[in-house]
């Protein structure tokens, strides 16, 4: 996918004056977080359990050459393969071949945000091969041509008319004054149109919540149960999986899977979680031929070692971005790459370059409510703060920002300079204001004063006061 | 409680005013002052003290952080507690510090001992202090807006809260909302205006939405920014810091407004 990450200054001025998505926004805001709080007070453990999946991760991520290995090994003993793919493009490949070995025309997809990361559907169109998305909120973006806004809830910033309008235009096979209005219409009708695409599928193209060393499985999670169609009725079943989605046992898989429906939409369980453990066997009733899994570096494993390693526990829940204050202003396609909120803001610079996504890191008020809902405590603001570290030591951040620091830093570390320059800014500013009390508008703080008022100081610092007391 | 928690009979207490309150607010500095004499402290202002260097930490400036950092060190040396009438500030020295000194041993023992020994005001007087009631009153209905460094980093939170319950004539209607960013952020609010004012705007919605007609927060910045944005859409909520209404001095004119 093509970022826009460095024209997020303008997709949020964009954003925040487009009443649909202003509107689908404050819809969304509330109900996840009321939600999500409901699901963890109902659940005493629930902070115990989040010690538990940050240390299940962090072993991962200290031995994960050998869990990759039992991986692969058990993976190969299931009868699947694992093809190891350093980059986008080498998983690209690796997905069209297997796509080639069985002669598809058409790729039905359960809901993948490394799809998105490795830019698959264009790829597979450019070769000819129809990609599906299977997922309902996946469905109607792929319609509208458009990428997901959200890590979940891929169609979060449309409302019901847009759907309608997007259905009316792509399925013209239907009678155009059908009745639309009930959102179980518009579910009937995605069902009625998906349903002979998944058994004309060559090859269905999942995700993984988990993989699990122990057993070579893999483990989804939905709430449709499209993803179960998709991976069960064709003759190949591709699981596209970066390397840290990657547990020991089924049990720490179990304890983290108590921890991520409750983070992401409050559900105590998602409505499936389904298995697979290679390909079908003889006394299966269905099941693919073939069972692949394609494993996706793409950077992730540079930033092993590095203060970014933390990131790699992330397990893809939204809780960040549901409790962002940012990204409930700006909505998910502003931040211009696959990944938005706080987990996009530190991810992203990692895998498409600092350079290229500057702004991410940068836009946020640092308020913290991302790391305290993370189920798997990492410590976004911190990483977020490491980002703009490299900045900084690169030159990467805008002169006019160094510039205004490195003013601001000399003043500081000379106290007596800066009480100077204090004072004559307390006392002009507060000379100024005095009449109204405020500024409406201040040199050099447009940015402030374009939507909001600046308080005009009291007059004398408190450090010239507290000298003169001290000193009568 | 164990003898090593109990505050001495008259302890120490080092100011750490910020650069907010000495620059735009004196009186919050007072108030504080006020109240930590109230509460047996013998206070004093170290005159060294400029800033806690967050502007330079949360842009990456680490060099200029770690040098405006030793000084502030330097400065609290020595003193029982120090106090900070604002929790982003009090987090900064609390939770930062000893993480920009994890490869100078001598300092990294100084900044844990600092971070040690200092509290954000109202949690100090509630917690350390044992403070139960403040002798003040303000007639009003006030709404509280929890800042989110002192609420996060340092959970404050019922300190305030059981602190202006003993004001005389204060009635407290809570803020919906109240842990919801105010869209601040430090150099954030002008770096990204356009996702600031906005989400000042939210925040004014709810403050307004409460029918109270004082705004009450422990952290200039945000009260700043919430009072810029009340005024500017014509509010006649009047916005204060707290230790301002726990200290009874609001003879000065609420944040922006004039003299009467």
């Amino acid at each position: 996918m093509q970022s826009t990450t460095r024209a997020f200054k303008a997709n949020v001025r964009k954003a925040i004056v487009e009443p649909g998505l202003q509107k689908a926004l404050g819809m969304m805001k509330t109900g996840f977080q009321v939600r999500r709080l409901a699901a963890v007070e109902k659940l005493p453990e629930f902070e115990q359990l989040r010690d538990q999946a940050r240390d299940i991760k962090n072993h991962v991520l200290e031995n994960l050459d050998f869990y990759l290995e039992r991986f692969e090994r058990k993976v190969t003993e299931a009868g699947g393969k694992v093809h190891w793919c350093r980059s986008a493009e080498e998983a690209r490949e690796a997905i069209l071949g297997i796509c080639r070995g069985v002669g598809a025309k058409t790729v039905t997809k359960g809901k993948s945000m490394i799809a998105e990361e490795i830019a698959l559907n264009d790829f597979l169109e450019e070769e000819g091969i129809e990609p599906i998305e299977t997922d309902l909120g996946e469905y109607i973006i792929q319609l509208r041509g458009e990428p997901p806004s959200h890590i979940i809830a891929p169609a979060i910033h449309l409302n019901k008319t847009d759907v309608i309008d997007a259905f009316q235009k792509a399925h013209t096979h239907l009678d155009p004054n059908r009745p639309m209005e009930e959102p179980t219409a518009l579910l009937e009708e995605a069902r009625g149109v998906l349903r002979p695409k998944f058994l004309a599928a060559d090859v269905g193209i999942t995700g993984a919540n988990f993989m699990i060393a122990e057993t070579g499985s893999t483990i989804i999670v939905t709430n449709e149960g499209n993803g179960d169609l998709t991976q069960i009725l064709p003759k190949a079943h591709v699981v596209l999986a970066s390397l840290e989605k990657l547990v020991p046992t089924f049990e720490d898989a179990a304890t983290i899977l108590r921890l991520l429906a409750r983070s992401a939409t409050g559900q105590e369980f998602s409505v499936y979680t389904t298995v697979s453990t290679g390909p079908r066997r003889p006394d299966d009733l269905d099941g693919p031929a073939e069972f692949h899994v394609v494993l996706l570096d793409n950077g992730r494993s540079d930033i092993l070692g590095t203060e970014f390693q933390d990131m790699l526990r992330c397990i893809r829940c939204s809780a960040c971005l549901n409790h962002c204050p940012v990204y409930a202003t700006v909505g998910g396609h502003a931040y211009g790459w696959v990944y938005p909120g706080p987990m996009g803001a530190v991810l992203t610079p990692t895998l498409i370059g600092i350079e290229e996504s500057g702004h991410l890191p940068n836009a946020s008020t640092f308020c913290g409510r991302c790391e305290s809902v993370c189920p798997m405590r990492i410590p976004l603001p911190k990483m977020m703060r490491h980002w703009r570290e490299r900045e900084f030591e690169r030159h990467l951040s805008p002169p006019s920002v160094r510039a205004g620091l490195a003013f601001w830093a000399w003043f500081a570390k000379r106290p007596r300079l800066y009480r100077l320059a204090t004072g004559l800014a307390a006392r002009l500013l507060g000379l100024f204001g005095r009449a109204h009390g405020r500024y409406g508008w201040l040199p050099l703080a447009s940015g402030w004063t374009r939507g909001r008022e600046f308080p005009a100081p009291e007059g004398q610092t408190f450090m010239s006061q507290w000298r003169k007391r001290s000193r009568a | 409680m164990a003898l090593a928690q109990m505050p001495a009979a008259s302890p120490r207490v080092g100011l750490f005013v910020t650069c907010l309150v000495d620059l735009m607010r004196p009186s919050v500095g007072f108030a504080a002052i006020r109240l930590l004499e109230n509460a047996g402290c013998r206070v004093e202002v170290p005159e060294t003290q400029t800033c806690c260097g967050q502007p330079a930490y949360n842009s990456g400036d680490r060099r200029d952080t770690r040098d405006i950092a030793r000084s502030v060190v330097a400065a609290f040396a020595g003193y029982d507690y120090v106090v900070v009438p604002s929790g982003s500030c009090a987090g900064m020295i609390h939770e930062h510090y000893p993480a920009l000194f994890a490869d100078e041993p001598e300092t990294l023992a100084k900044a844990q001992d600092l971070a040690r020994r200092t509290h954000e005001l109202t949690s100090f007087l509630v917690d350390v202090m044992k403070v139960e009631r403040v002798g003040a009153a303000y007639s009003g209905t006030v709404t509280y807006h929890d800042s989110c460094s002192g609420l996060r980093e340092l959970k404050v939170k019922r300190q305030p809260r059981r602190l202006l319950a003993s004001v005389s004539g204060l009635t407290l209607k809570e803020l919906p909302g109240a842990e919801i960013c105010c869209g601040f952020g430090g150099t954030f609010c002008v770096k990204y205006p356009d996702i600031s004012e906005r989400m000042a705007t939210e925040k004014a919605d709810d403050i307004k939405a409460t029918g109270a007609d004082t705004l009450l927060a422990g952290d200039m910045g945000c009260l700043m920014n919430m009072a810029g944005k009340l005024q500017r859409q014509g509010s006649g909520v009047r916005v204060r810091h707290v230790a301002e209404v726990l200290a009874g001095v609001t003879d000065t004119p609420p944040i922006g407004e004039p003299k009467a």
